[in-house]
């Protein structure tokens, strides 16, 4: 959990500056959380967060996703990244993403998420990506 | 900007900025758009994003390469000032769905992108985009992205 939560301190500078935390972490899966702030904010009438976020919080949790399912750091890159907004979401709440990876050959590996607030069930987003291990 | 007027709502800036083209009090008014440093700029008779390279934009240290997610959120706000600009839309757009494909590693430098409106319904819209940096032929992403368009 320590040595995951690196990517998540100024080692990987985006993740620092847009404030993710790495909530949880099991075999193949990172909960990994947005906090809400001001500067994030994509439609100043509504004050709800730019999905342009939401899309970097989705690729910092399937990325740890990935490398706990491998086990090890390995440099990686993403493929491709599909998301689907199911609802609208509530501003001033943060934004939590569950990450699986749910299958994983030498060199691609696949994974899915959920964003939610709070409630599982009930879903901001939902979102697929392919990762790619770098040759070493 | 002068703080004794009341400032416009976001759908009178759009209309003044259209006309205006003073896209830099649009960008501005979005406070994501201004933490990641994207602007829409006229050049050689089009409308281009682009996302001024700041360290925090890193998302590998050691290459080092852009943060995949910063490539996302260009290609995403591009399509979405495409629509404030170009359409009839005075509300920001809502994003249904987006699929983005990471073609290159990005550099340490300012990326630009383009969005082209592929279909415009009376409630939807398909926008798609492409960012590159030093050569346009060779885009570093793209996206189709589906929007939802406010009532106008």
């Amino acid at each position: 959990m320590e040595r995951c939560s690196l990517f998540y301190t100024d080692i990987v500078p985006h993740n620092h500056a847009l404030g993710l935390k790495l909530l949880d972490i099991g075999p193949a899966e990172a909960v990994v959380e947005l906090p809400y702030a001001d500067f994030l904010v994509g439609n100043p009438e509504t004050g709800v967060i730019a999905g342009g976020a939401v899309t970097t919080l989705i690729d910092a949790a399937c990325g740890s996703a990935v490398i706990l399912r491998f086990g090890r750091f390995l440099p990686l890159v993403t493929l491709d990244l599909r998301i689907d907004y199911l609802r609208p979401a509530r501003p001033g709440a943060s934004l939590t993403a569950v990450a699986e990876c749910y299958r994983a050959t030498r060199q691609v590996a696949f994974v899915r998420a959920l964003v939610h607030q709070g409630d599982k069930s009930n879903p901001v987003a939902s979102a697929q990506g392919t990762f790619m291990r770098l040759e070493e | 900007m002068s703080d004794t007027q009341s400032s416009p709502t976001l759908a009178e800036l759009v209309l003044q900025v259209r006309k205006s083209r003073e896209y830099g009090r649009l960008t501005d008014a979005i406070p994501y758009a201004r933490f990641m440093g994207i602007g829409v700029e006229h050049l050689a008779g089009e409308m281009l994003c682009r996302m001024t390279y700041t360290p925090k934009l890193i998302g590998n240290s050691f290459l080092p390469a852009l943060h995949g997610g910063t490539l996302g959120a260009l290609l995403e706000c591009s399509a979405i000032f495409e629509l404030l600009l170009q359409t009839e839309t005075q509300r920001v757009p809502k994003v249904i769905s987006l699929t983005v494909d990471f073609l290159r590693s990005g550099k340490a430098q300012d990326t630009f992108a383009r969005a082209f409106i592929t279909r415009q319904g009376r409630r939807v819209a398909n926008v798609r985009v492409e960012a590159w940096q030093d050569d346009r032929t060779r885009p570093i992403a793209s996206a189709n992205a589906l929007f939802l368009l406010a009532e106008p």
